[in-house]
């Protein structure tokens, strides 16, 4: 990496050699220990591992909950930002603050609070057995934990793009005759799409990989509710290096692919403000 | 994860709403309170729970699984381990931010996006490499062997782990906000005769200092949160290996539902002290913008 323009500011070497020697070391080489390894089997031995029927159970699993606790993300948390950006009432700013909360609060207590309540005997649990529905230890209970870790995300990115929309645009729908709900959907909608968009993918992205607050509540029973990552882990309790690793690549593979997309969409929604 | 993960939320002041472009207040107050239950039931419930367990037998029994031995040995290592994960990432933090927001160079981009990379990867695969890496059959795992050095099931591999995790944390906060303030006030005092350093301390940092104080936050939350990573790279032995929400794990598995809430509550604590610092930055912050804008640039003050 070279300088393309010189400046006056001193501390490029030093700064940009810190990041580099940092970055290589505890980021790049230990991430290239999966490649590495992976190639160390034959692609027959891989593409067995990876597609061995409790691995692509536990495929089903983590990638069906992501989604769908994604898309529940997705409706609330355009709600949610459109009732904290557009609506003032009491206790908005501590509802605004407390949206972070999933941030802040470490997944395994996010885990354990979710199992109680949602467990058969638990405050929640209590009124959905008798009506058949059982959350903990099931497919559904998995997703009430992906919702949980995966709320902000959304609020979060759509949140500065409603606050940024201008008033006058739904004015001038309004005055052409648009009722409400016609300017809703053909003007806000269209506008925070993108971020929309993105909010879901960074939920999808933050839940596949997801662990502390999903082990406990999922019940781990293999071909149902076993998810990715706890498989990895058993893997590796059984000393299974190179099943472990073919497993993480395939979840690194998707990781990198989403973590592109998030940003093309970043770049493409930025060019349209930009326009 | 990844890219916005932590975008402030907005705090502008309220809009007057016309009748044209908002709902009638049927509509506003079913939204509202949609929202509302929602959330509730979503992010406060759980909340209410983690205190209602952690009491259900009695203060003293909270007191004695807050202050048993385990309890704070697990404490002082989760000190111990954002004690170093923290600092170490500040600086390396601070360097990216540095030679990106203030430089040109090719390859810049690449380098923001491995800076992001350990937000893609999942917890689990984060500590797994390190066990790749360090562990029994790992690569370094002979020669550490033979040298006697425990790096996996031990501290060193919990702080490798939480150190990677943590990494982007303050980076991502710093370079988006020193890139927006440009190079002339540092060009301006480097020109003025002042040291490297100097300039830094003066000048860069009264800039930054709300988003640095934002980015070390959210990067030690995380680092004394973390379960995923440093429960692959942990021994889990009581009293060695075990931080807080290690020992949640192991009260809760053993049935010591109470016990192990009591345990879930100070780490919620300390969720509570995050949100509340978090937010007190986020208006200072906003305070120190409208003040920015509010000032009236030099080149119209001397033509007025």
């Amino acid at each position: 990496m070279r300088r393309t323009s010189r400046s006056v500011l001193p501390g490029f070497g030093v700064s940009l050699g810190i990041t580099c020697t940092y970055l290589s070391l505890m980021v790049l080489l230990p991430l290239a220990t999966v490649f590495a390894l992976t190639a160390d089997l034959s692609w027959a031995e891989f593409w067995g591992t990876v597609t061995n029927p409790r691995v692509l159970a536990s495929y089903r699993v983590t990638f069906g909950a992501s989604f769908v606790a994604a898309l529940v993300n997705t409706v609330f948390g355009l709600l949610v930002a459109w009732v904290l950006v557009r609506y003032r009432f009491p206790g908005r700013r501590l509802v605004d603050a407390m949206v972070d909360l999933p941030f802040a609060l470490p997944t395994a207590v996010a885990g354990i609070a979710l199992t109680t309540l949602y467990a058969g005997n638990g405050w929640v649990g209590r009124y959905l057995e008798p009506l058949g529905i059982k959350v903990s230890y099931t497919w559904i209970g998995v997703t009430v934990a992906l919702i949980f870790i995966g709320l902000p995300f959304v609020v979060r990115t759509v949140q500065p793009v409603l606050d940024d929309l201008e008033v006058e645009v739904e004015e001038a729908a309004a005055s052409l005759g648009a009722r409400r709900s016609q300017t809703f959907l053909r003007v806000v909608l269209p506008t925070v799409a993108p971020a929309l968009l993105t909010g879901f993918a960074l939920a999808f992205a933050r839940a596949i990989g997801e662990y502390g607050s999903v082990v406990f509540i999922s019940g781990n029973m293999p071909m149902k509710t076993e998810i990715v990552p706890l498989l990895i882990i058993t893997k590796l309790e059984q000393y299974d290096y190179a099943g472990a690793t073919a497993v993480a690549l395939v979840m690194l593979l998707v990781s990198f692919a989403l973590l592109l997309a998030i940003n093309l969409l970043q770049w493409a929604a930025r060019r349209r403000v930009e326009a | 994860m990844a890219t916005i993960a932590f975008t402030r939320p907005a705090t502008t002041a309220p809009r007057a709403i016309t009748r044209a472009t908002g709902e009638s207040p049927a509509v506003r107050r079913t939204l509202t309170a949609v929202a509302l239950v929602f959330l509730a039931l979503t992010l406060l419930l759980p909340l209410v729970l983690v205190f209602h367990e952690a009491l259900s037998k009695g203060v003293e029994a909270y007191l004695a699984a807050v202050r048993e031995p385990d309890a704070l040995s697990a404490a002082r290592l989760t000190l111990l381990i954002a004690g170093i994960a923290v600092p170490v990432n500040l600086v390396f933090g601070v360097s990216a931010a540095w030679c990106i927001a203030k430089f040109d160079f090719r390859g810049k981009n690449l380098l923001i996006t491995l800076i992001d990379l350990p937000f893609a990867v999942s917890p689990v695969i984060s500590g797994m490499i390190f066990v790749l890496l360090f562990g029994m059959h790992g690569w370094f795992g002979g020669w550490l062997f033979d040298h006697d050095i425990k790096i996996i099931f031990g501290v060193p591999g919990m702080v490798l782990a939480t150190t990677f995790i943590t990494s982007p944390f303050i980076a991502r906060e710093l370079i988006p906000l020193m890139q927006e303030q440009g190079t002339e006030e540092e060009e301006a005092a480097i020109v003025l005769g002042a040291g490297g350093w100097q300039t830094f301390r003066r000048v860069t940092l009264p800039n930054i200092r709300w988003g640095l104080l934002y980015g070390l936050i959210l990067c030690n939350a995380r680092a004394m949160g973390e379960f995923g990573a440093v429960s692959v790279v942990s021994g889990h032995i009581r009293g060695e290996t075990n931080t807080l929400p290690l020992h949640v794990e192991i009260l809760y598995n053993e049935y010591a539902f109470a016990a192990s809430f009591a345990v879930a509550s100070v780490l919620t604590l300390l969720a509570f002290v995050t949100l509340a610092l978090k937010t007190l930055v986020e208006w200072q912050q906003h305070r120190a913008d409208a003040e920015r804008t509010e000032d009236v640039p030099p080149a119209e003050r001397i033509a007025a």
